[in-house]
């Protein structure tokens, strides 16, 4: 018989495992072997637990003591003291946890206080490589209860009434897509997954098929029912293979128990699953681009209508969700419509997970209830700006995305609002910005990236990007004029309307709402060759004041280019025509004499 | 499997293990002081003892979990149940059998071993 105790979990998300979590696990198995208790106390290998700041996590149960950062030489003292003695090593846990010696419950953290976990709720807690543990955690209940209940119609239209909206940032509402596919009449429809993340700084979705792959599977099983599909595919990026590994298990999984293929619970309803591996194309994460990846042809995009519910892959019937959205439909189903419609705003129901990146201390993974505020994530769950800089603006929807500034901090995160100002949910990545970063080069980032990742299909993408960045670059290089900024309006705004696909028609964003909030910065750079955060090297120019160096010389052996001259104990100059602005003389003076 | 029925039986054979690690007003809590004292005085066979109860009555909510020195160690071993809506309960010189004891009147019949307590000890 098992004597099982004690839960170790560790995580295996992405995060965790490239800051060693591997090894982590396995120094457990060893240490517990060498103390005789690996029989009563069990490793598990869980999903993101979110906070990938502190990785790699540990959390020992039922203690449900929140290790963090902890490192290979440390598990054998957690081994000895915790798990064999009882007693808890204080010194790793979280420093939050932790209060004048009580130990806090994680959910007390204000990291997790305010988040509310529904795309996440396994994520973290069960072995993403045990059917069990999510049948457990009331998996393919959901499905079940479609498949022996409800009919395919009562299936839609509970997800109709929950107002789910998709969550790879469109935001069109699921139920009225599956509708629409299911009145579709034909011999054959297809169930995707859209699973191509693509957004820089955004890893939202591979958390999900990480964690919970299972909760993907079913909730593409329950959609197969409800629009009459009974094939499936889910499309992944290649780039993700812890994530590609697991969904693989997890189906296989499904197939031995029979909740995947023929007549799955004797209801004669069949289903299966294929993943499709993405070679990483950003434009493959539009949906009919995804689709003719998936025939087998270059990823493009063609136009729409015919929308896929009517005409999509192999020109039959089609529904597309993103993982995130697939995530919620068990709980939807499981709880009801009404329960899931308890979050969010009038227009916005639910939750939304968002990869917290950038300028913020607790970086990681969050889900709030929409409505939530830009400053509740950014300074209460993700604990503010680091070393007590000022929050200038956050980025949402990645490069298809816009800005919000500091003055916009209190907008409630939901599709309108933040539409309304400019910007977009989309996938959910959500990138901070401190007073040092330059909106300018961030909008020229963003533009560098779908310059980049355009298919070249149509030409107002793959030119007007393309000159669009240049009259960016002109304006970073310091050769810019005012005609040029209304010229850039001008192209954003030709851009956007003739673009054939969501990349092109998103693309101009990140300059248009920098346009919008801080074209002062962009006036600055044209007419006053300046750039206040000191990120555009061509505006930039190092200086030394005479009357703070101390002439240790310091900086001019530092120098790559030798632009730094003086004599020893005398003040220095710096050549600017020889300089080359990488700034190590100004990290290395010890007297803070040089600056920008 | 491919019935309904085997699905909520594997749930049911697998939810307790996951619900060792969900937080839960509803759970019971035994807690066996494992420091040198109560290690020396025999808690680890207590312990197993206890473990192995829960598991083959198949309670669910019902954990075991350790701790330190609880302070008087000439009562070793010592452990501590907490069950939901009820007042501590210490149990005192603890011996696997007695264990059996506990988990089949105190968590199950809800009845608390008086005899064992701190109480009676002393």
């Amino acid at each position: 018989m098992e004597l099982v105790r004690s839960h170790v979990l560790v995580c295996g998300g992405t995060g965790c495992t490239s800051s060693g979590s591997k090894q982590i696990i396995e120094e457990f198995e060893t240490q517990l072997k060498n103390f005789d208790i690996d029989k009563e106390v069990k490793v598990i290998q869980t999903g993101c637990f979110g906070f990938c700041a502190m990785g790699p996590i540990v959390i020992v149960y039922p203690e449900g003591s929140f290790y963090s950062m902890v490192q290979k030489e440390d598990v054998a003292e957690i081994v000895e003291q915790h798990l064999l003695k009882g007693k808890i090593v204080t010194r790793l846990l979280y420093k939050e946890t932790v209060e004048e010696d009580n130990v806090k419950s994680l959910n007390e953290i204000d990291f997790y206080k305010k988040q509310h976990r529904v795309a996440l709720r396994n994520c973290g807690v069960i072995d993403p490589e045990n059917i069990d543990e999510y049948i457990a955690c009331d998996g393919y209940k959901a499905l079940g209860k479609a498949l022996t209940e409800m009919t395919p119609q009562e299936v839609i239209q509970e997800v109709k009434d929950s107002g789910l909206r998709g969550r790879g940032g469109g935001g069109f509402p699921t139920g009225v897509k599956w509708d629409f596919a299911s009145k579709s009449v034909n011999d054959q429809k297809y169930v995707l997954c859209n699973a191509d993340e693509g957004d820089p700084g955004a890893f939202m979705d591979r958390s999900v098929l990480e964690g919970d792959p299972h909760s993907v599977i079913e909730a593409m099983a329950i959609a197969g029912y409800a629009i009459g599909a009974n094939q499936g595919y889910i499309y992944v990026r290649a780039e993700y293979p812890i994530a590609v590994h697991r969904l693989q298990v997890a189906i296989d999984q499904a197939r031995e128990y029979g909740i995947l293929g023929k007549n799955i619970f004797e209801t004669g309803f069949d289903f299966d699953l294929e993943i499709r591996l993405g070679a990483g194309a950003f434009v493959c994460g539009e949906e009919t681009a995804l689709m003719t990846s998936i025939e087998g042809r270059r990823g493009e995009p063609r136009p729409r209508p015919p929308f896929p519910a009517v005409k999509g892959l192999w020109d039959k019937p089609t529904i597309l969700n993103n993982v995130e959205t697939y995530a919620n439909i068990p709980v939807i189903l499981l709880n009801g419509a009404k329960e899931f419609a308890k979050l969010g705003t009038e227009t916005s129901k639910g939750t939304k997970v968002f990869a917290l990146g950038g300028k913020i201390n607790n970086t990681g993974l969050v889900e709030v209830p929409m409505g939530t505020t830009l400053r509740e994530v950014v300074y209460e769950i993700g604990g503010g700006i680091p070393n007590g800089k000022q929050f200038k603006a956050a980025q949402t929807g990645g490069p298809s995305g816009g800005c919000i500034p500091a003055d916009l901090i209190d907008t409630p995160i939901d599709y309108d609002s933040l539409i309304k100002i400019g910007s977009m949910m989309g996938s959910g990545g959500l990138i901070v910005m401190d007073e040092d970063t330059c909106m300018v080069d961030i909008a020229k980032f963003f533009l560098e990236f779908t310059v980049d990742e355009s298919c070249g299909k149509c030409v107002p993408c793959r030119i007007g990007t393309k000159r669009l960045l240049e009259l960016l670059n002109k304006i970073t290089d310091g050769t810019g004029t005012l005609e040029d900024i209304d010229e850039m309006e001008t192209l954003c705004n030709t851009i956007k309307s003739s673009a054939l696909c969501g990349l092109g028609q998103t693309a101009p964003n990140p300059v248009l709402s920098t346009l919008k909030y801080f074209r002062d910065e962009y006036v600055e750079h044209v007419v006053d060759k300046k750039c206040r955060a000191g990120v555009c090297k061509a505006l930039l120019s190092y200086k030394i004041d005479a009357d703070k160096c101390k002439g240790c010389t310091l900086c001019a052996r530092q120098c790559p280019v030798g632009a730094i001259s003086g004599k020893v104990k005398e003040a220095h100059i710096i050549d600017t025509t020889k300089c080359i602005k990488c700034g190590v003389c100004e990290s290395t003076c010890k007297f803070g004499a040089i600056s920008k | 499997m491919k019935s309904l029925a085997d699905l909520e039986a594997i749930r049911n054979k697998t939810v307790n293990k996951v619900g060792l690690r969900k937080e839960n007003a509803e759970e019971t809590r035994i807690v066996v002081g494992t420091a040198t004292c109560g290690i020396a005085a025999g808690a680890r066979p207590v312990m197993q003892a206890f473990v192995e109860e829960i598991q083959k009555r198949n309670l669910s909510n019902t954990f075991v979990t350790q701790t330190g020195c609880i302070g008087v160690c000439r009562l070793e071993p010592i452990v501590e149940v907490y069950a939901p809506g009820q007042e501590k309960v210490t149990y005192v010189k603890m011996t696997p059998e007695k264990a059996q004891k506990v988990v089949l009147d105190h968590v199950v019949n809800g009845k608390i071993v008086e005899e064992y307590t701190i109480g009676k000890a002393e």
